[in-house]
């Protein structure tokens, strides 16, 4: 099987790598490029907490394969801080103890972050059925909301 | 050690404050390293070939095409795990259960297993191995295998517990029962009695990490594993036992965990990973795909049970009896025995009975899963209640009351009650705005009760105080959900520091003594009495070092406030002397400042919730949602409120989910049909609306801040609280879970 | 295997009709990667038609939409002009999987992978929608209904790519809708599904419908009874029941894991009696 050869954008830098023709964005993110914050719950796009964007669409790495990133801009949970100051759902993940766990944290934070980006005033209802695509096991979503409409209050004012 | 565990009413500094947890920030910025993601040089993948037979024999295993494929560096069978069990019947249960010896016992079984270059080359070899099976009847209906007729799983287990000792093999492995008084006599003093029979189908803790490891053994003998686990000492125990190595030489290193619900209590592939890095010589990584997960990890027992309860007329319950049959799946388990135990755990009894049938089922072995066995007992007892309620023309809530137990009681299960938070639970949701806003049309509202016993065990923490006067705490319970936060909590509230000047890890098993795992709500009951023990220790030689200073004698040392300070007035111009200043000046003074901690801890206090929801039914196509949800508990303590409120709504949106939804559906083949998040129906965001909490304080005697564990009882009355909301709504007593919109329109359809 | 990213529709066609072994288009990827993972197909040949120029755009053309083969089900959503003529089309497709989903799935995908419980396709067929199929030997256009003939089957020949879903222009007073049946609130396969298509004459009578039903036979099916018991009405009380009778023995379905034959029976005559109420709203119909 011939290795393909790619070159990319991953959180603003370029990044370039070599994969196997069925090897998924997620693996590739993983298993090549030390990107673990990416998680594998399901591999089958029922979980979510792989999500990354991809040229501003959200979508699930497992769901893309590595070849597919030529040319494109992937942004992962690795990107989402600037330097030592943390993005404004991520503080306020940490403020309403919005996970437990933790393992779908990095998906939900991807998600709620584009979520803000097309709706940047979601109701609550709007929050619920944006983030469906992200399953948690631990919170009954409940603090997740909240801290993802606090951090849309905080980001308006901004 | 004299560590003093009992309860003295005092006001606290940090517990009970909400700070940010100490794993925090690794967890929103993606730098958490969990069970996936650790590699090691020259590392391989593991992968593990499963049965697609419910239940069959295994006649022979040609592994022998696999070996020769390039990239293979290792493939094993149950002969590659020696029994080296010793006659220790669970520990034998386990090993055959991490890879069929000689029959699959179930769909998703291991019988063999292979460490390779890459993933792609160990899923090539799997599809080489040739495994020769003798296809056998199967069953998986917990009732179904009680029959005479049913296949036999395995034929040299006859009924435990039986007043006559049987001549035939049988798929219940034991019969238990609990109660006291004379049932007989109390159900003659009734005017009402209900009796209706449940069932609860089969359910998965569905955490979202599926389970990870990286094993690597060395030719010397010694050995390292890295895994997301829910208590890694008693995995190096299980591992080592089933590997024949000694226990110190293997070092265990939880990783972060991403959920466990009690499915992470159990060894499935870390003793193949060892194996597999054993036999190839080098590390290996095995992670189970979410299939593995659901076919061959987890889940929860089904059940059908019976219930029957009397009442006089003017409310008071004079005779309850259930009869409890859970399902374990092909090994023997005690999960009807907890049933049964629990099933009445909340109601003061003069005549109660409970009998309890272990099953075995051609499905996955049973694992817990928060309080486990707890919310099927709960269905249906809770169910039935209301329905008693209703025939005397008693309000649920009332009734309830009337009959709940309190301090002094007897317990169904046996022991007397001490101070406990049934009663108080109650009030609370009898007085709570939810109970008295109004419904609309087709819409209900239920309520429920449960019960948890908490447990303690074995702990053993260690305090470190560097020498800038930092705090490290290194504990040995697992953290499954922000107990970092409140043990950290607990050490500055001892020391009389900052929170901030804490830092609590996860010790690895060889760097403390033993700990039971996190399960039994134990996490930060236990761990935070051994913190506070530690902390005195450390704390006496705080004293010590100051007196020292001083040169007086230690007894007239006080600390306080994070400060020693010397007692009396001839004293009076000696300044106190603050930890961070003992601390900087402990080289000279002795050296290193440490507390230690080794406990049982003992006396965890019992934990009783009541849930209210409101559900709105769709009569034309049996659909239902979750229109309002309040929580009540009591927590003893809250250490870190914000968490205990987590735990609160965690176990509802986890007991909503297995009453309307969730469900292992098997084929006749006996195959697992929906071994995936896509037809395994966990609730998702879009599912639940906000879940209130009122978090109760009841302190329990037998800790010295009055915690009580938190973490499972959340999970004992929705299934019931919801039933009986559905039941509202539509009219129709709901007596089998999960009750998914194809269940409720039959409901319906059939009273039509 | 190797993945192609071919720049043409017929190097596309002409890398799948050359193929030897297992060759799999991939747009979204969405099922495709799920019956990967699974071990269910391994492809020896990957051809990516994502970056054939004209794939990746909705176009509004006279006769009136022409939605490309790569264009994702969360662009058809950004579409105010396509969600304003046809959103009933639009919700279907919208239904799809997560958000997630939505940024790669197609309709094309959806139509091709022939799951008689896909959503966008009851919506498609409904709306009279035509699939643009090119292959070797050339260009043809035919019904959506005729793509898939069974579960995981199609019509298309080897070689063969839906390069378009085209959707007409919309006449006046005309309304679709889409309603599937999940137990959950999101994130489900359809257990019933119900598309419904009108346009009602100046007096607010059906003139013209179209109803398919999706998830109770082995393909979506086009209801033709159902049309006429619409057709000529005001959607009164009487003929939303005879709707869901005829819709409920329309049904071919089967007992699984999502559902049993009863609840589908019973769940397409409600579904299709709602999806009509809304349609019919969408119309102008009072």
């Amino acid at each position: 099987m011939a290795g393909v050869a790619v070159s990319t954008t991953i959180n603003g830098d370029t990044v370039e790598y070599l994969c196997q023709p069925d090897e998924t964005l997620l693996d590739v993110l993983r298993d090549r490029l030390g990107l673990t914050g990416a998680k594998e719950g399901c591999g089958t796009g029922d979980c979510g907490a792989c999500s990354i964007i991809l040229d501003d669409r959200l979508v699930c790495s497992c769901l893309v394969l590595g070849a597919e990133a030529e040319g494109r801009h992937v942004e992962t949970i690795e990107g989402m801080a600037h330097g030592d100051s943390l993005h404004p759902l991520q503080q306020k993940f940490l403020e309403h103890a919005a996970l437990q766990c933790g393992i779908c944290t990095p998906g939900f934070l991807i998600a709620a972050k584009d979520l803000l980006a097309k709706n940047p005033d979601p109701t609550e209802e709007e929050i619920r059925f944006g983030l469906a695509g992200n399953l948690c096991r631990c919170t009954g979503y409940d603090k997740i909301v909240r801290a993802v409409q606090d951090a849309a209050s905080v980001m308006k004012g901004a | 050690m004299n560590f003093d565990p009992r309860y003295s009413g005092r006001s606290f500094t940090s517990v009970g404050t909400r700070p940010i947890r100490p794993d925090g920030v690794d967890k929103v910025t993606g730098r958490a390293r969990y069970g996936a993601d650790f590699n090691m040089a020259g590392q391989l993948v593991g992968r593990v070939l499963r049965s697609p037979h419910a239940h069959a024999k295994i006649r022979k295993i040609d592994t022998s095409k696999a070996e020769k494929l390039a990239g293979v560096k290792a493939v094993i069978t149950a002969a590659d795990l020696p029994d080296l069990t010793d006659g220790d019947a669970a520990m034998y249960d386990i090993l055959d259960n991490c890879m069929a010896r000689t029959k699959a016992l179930y769909d998703g079984h291991a019988v063999a297993a292979v460490a390779a270059v890459d993933a792609r080359t160990a899923r090539q070899a799997l599809k080489l191995i040739e495994v020769d099976y003798e296809v056998l009847p199967h069953v998986v209906d917990v009732d179904e295998a009680m029959k005479h007729t049913a296949p036999l799983l395995n034929d040299a287990i006859f009924t435990e517990g039986l007043e006559e000792k049987p001549v035939k093999p049988s798929n219940v492995t034991k019969r238990t029962q609990y109660g006291h008084g004379d049932i007989h006599e109390g159900f003659g003093q009734a005017d009402f009695v209900v009796e209706r029979s449940f069932k609860t189908e089969q359910t998965h803790q569905g955490y979202i990490e599926p389970h990870a490891c990286v094993a690597s053994v060395s030719s010397d003998g010694t050995a390292d594993l890295w895994v997301c686990t829910q208590g890694h000492f008693v995995y190096r125990q299980h591992c080592a036992q089933l590997l024949g190595m000694e226990a110190s030489k293997l070092r265990v290193t939880s990783s972060e965990i991403g959920g466990g619900f009690g499915g992470k209590t159990h060894v499935w592939a870390e003793p193949v990973a060892l194996a597999l890095s054993r036999k190839a010589g080098r590390p290996v990584k095995l992670v189970m795909t979410r299939d593995e997960v659901f076919r061959a990890s987890g889940p929860t027992s089904a059940t059908s049970i019976d219930v029957r309860i009397g009442a006089r007329k003017d409310g008071t319950i004079t005779a309850a009896e259930a009869t409890l049959r859970y399902s374990c799946g092909p090994y023997a388990g005690m999960w009807a025995e907890i049933g049964a135990m629990t099933a009445f755990a909340c109601y003061k009894l003069d005549n109660v009975r409970t009998v309890g049938y272990e099953v075995l089922v051609n499905r996955p072995k049973t694992a817990a899963y928060r309080a486990p066995s707890a919310p099927m007992a709960a269905f249906a007892v809770e169910s039935a209640v209301d329905e008693l309620a209703k025939e005397i023309g008693m309000d649920p809530v009332e009734f309830r009351i009337r009959n709940a137990a309190q301090e002094g009681t007897r317990s169904s299960y046996g022991p007397v009650y001490g101070p406990i938070g049934i009663g108080p639970t109650l009030e609370a949701a009898k007085n709570h705005p939810h109970m008295k806003a109004p419904l609309g049309k087709n819409q209900g509202r239920g309520m429920a009760c449960g019960f948890w016993f908490n447990f303690g065990g074995q702990t053993c923490t260690d305090l470190n105080i560097g020498m800038d006067g930092s705090v490290s705490l290194a504990v040995g319970t697992v953290d499954v959900g922000g107990s970092r936060a409140s043990l950290s909590l607990v050490a500055a509230e001892e020391l009389g520091i900052d929170y901030g000047q804490v830092k609590a890890v996860v010790a690895d098993t060889s760097s403390l003594g033993y700990n039971d795992m996190t399960d039994g709500s134990r996490g930060t009951f236990s761990s935070s009495m051994a913190t506070i023990s530690a902390a005195r220790n450390a704390i006496k030689t705080l004293r010590d070092r100051a007196a020292q200073t001083w040169d007086i004698p230690i007894d007239d040392v006080v600390w306080e406030k994070g400060h020693a300070i010397a007692k009396g007035e001839k004293y009076g111009n000696l300044a106190a002397l603050s930890l961070k200043e003992i601390a900087a000046a402990s080289g000279k003074t002795g050296g290193p400042i440490a507390g230690h901690s080794e406990l049982v801890a003992d006396g965890a206090g019992v934990s009783f919730a009541t849930h209210i929801c409101d559900i709105e039914v769709d009569p034309e196509t049996g659909s239902t949602r979750v229109l309002r949800y309040t929580v009540v508990q009591d927590a003893g303590k809250a250490v870190h409120p914000t968490y205990v409120e987590g735990q609160y709504q965690g176990g509802a949106a986890q007991g909503i989910g297995w009453a309307l939804n969730e469900e292992y559906i098997y084929g006749k083949d006996g195959r697992l049909q929906n071994p995936g998040f896509l037809d395994y129906r966990i609730p998702v965001c879009s599912d639940l609306p906000m879940i209130d909490t009122q978090i109760l304080e009841i302190p329990n005697p037998n800790h010295p801040y009055g915690v009580r564990g938190v973490g499972e009882t959340s999970i004992v009355p929705p299934l019931a609280a919801i039933a009986n909301a559905v039941s509202n709504a539509v009219g129709v007593r709901m007596t089998h879970i999960p009750m998914s919109p194809p269940r409720i329109l039959a409901a319906i359809e059939a009273e039509r | 295997m190797r993945y192609i990213r071919p720049l043409s529709i017929e190097d596309a066609a002409g890398l799948l009709a050359g193929s030897t072994g297992t060759a799999a288009i991939l747009a979204g990827g969405s099922d495709l990667l799920v019956r990967m993972k699974g071990g269910f197909i391994e492809p020896d040949l990957i051809v990516d038609i994502k970056a054939i120029e004209g794939l990746g755009e909705i176009r509004e053309t006279a006769e009136g939409f022409s939605i490309g083969a790569a264009v994702p089900c969360a662009v058809l959503g950004e579409s105010k002009v396509l969600k304003k003529a046809w959103p009933g089309v639009v919700e279907a497709a919208n239904l799809i999987g997560s958000k997630q989903v939505q940024g790669r799935c197609t309709i094309v995908g959806n139509l091709c992978n022939a799951s008689p419980a896909a959503d966008s396709v009851p919506a498609l067929v409904a709306a009279g929608a035509k699939a643009v199929v090119v292959g070797p030997g050339g260009k043809r256009t035919i019904a959506v209904e005729a793509v898939p003939t069974g579960p995981g089957k199609t019509s298309l020949a080897k070689g063969e790519i839906v390069e378009a879903i085209l959707l007409d222009k919309r006449p006046p007073r005309s309304g679709d809708a889409y309603l599937r049946f999940i137990p959950r609130t999101e994130m489900d396969i359809a257990v019933v599904s119900a598309g419904v298509n009108l346009t009602l004459d100046e007096q607010g009578r059906v003139k013209s419908a179209r109803l398919a039903l999706g998830a109770v036979a082995p393909t979506v099916i086009l209801v033709e009874a159902a049309a006429e018991v619409l057709i000529g009405s005001r959607l009164d009380e009487a003929t939303l029941e005879r709707l869901a009778k005829v819709c409920s023995g329309a049904c071919r379905p089967i007992d699984d894991k999502r559902g049993t034959v009863e609840f589908r029976r019973k769940v397409a005559g409600v579904l299709a009696k709602r999806a009509a109420t809304t349609a019919y709203k969408r119309a102008g119909g009072k």
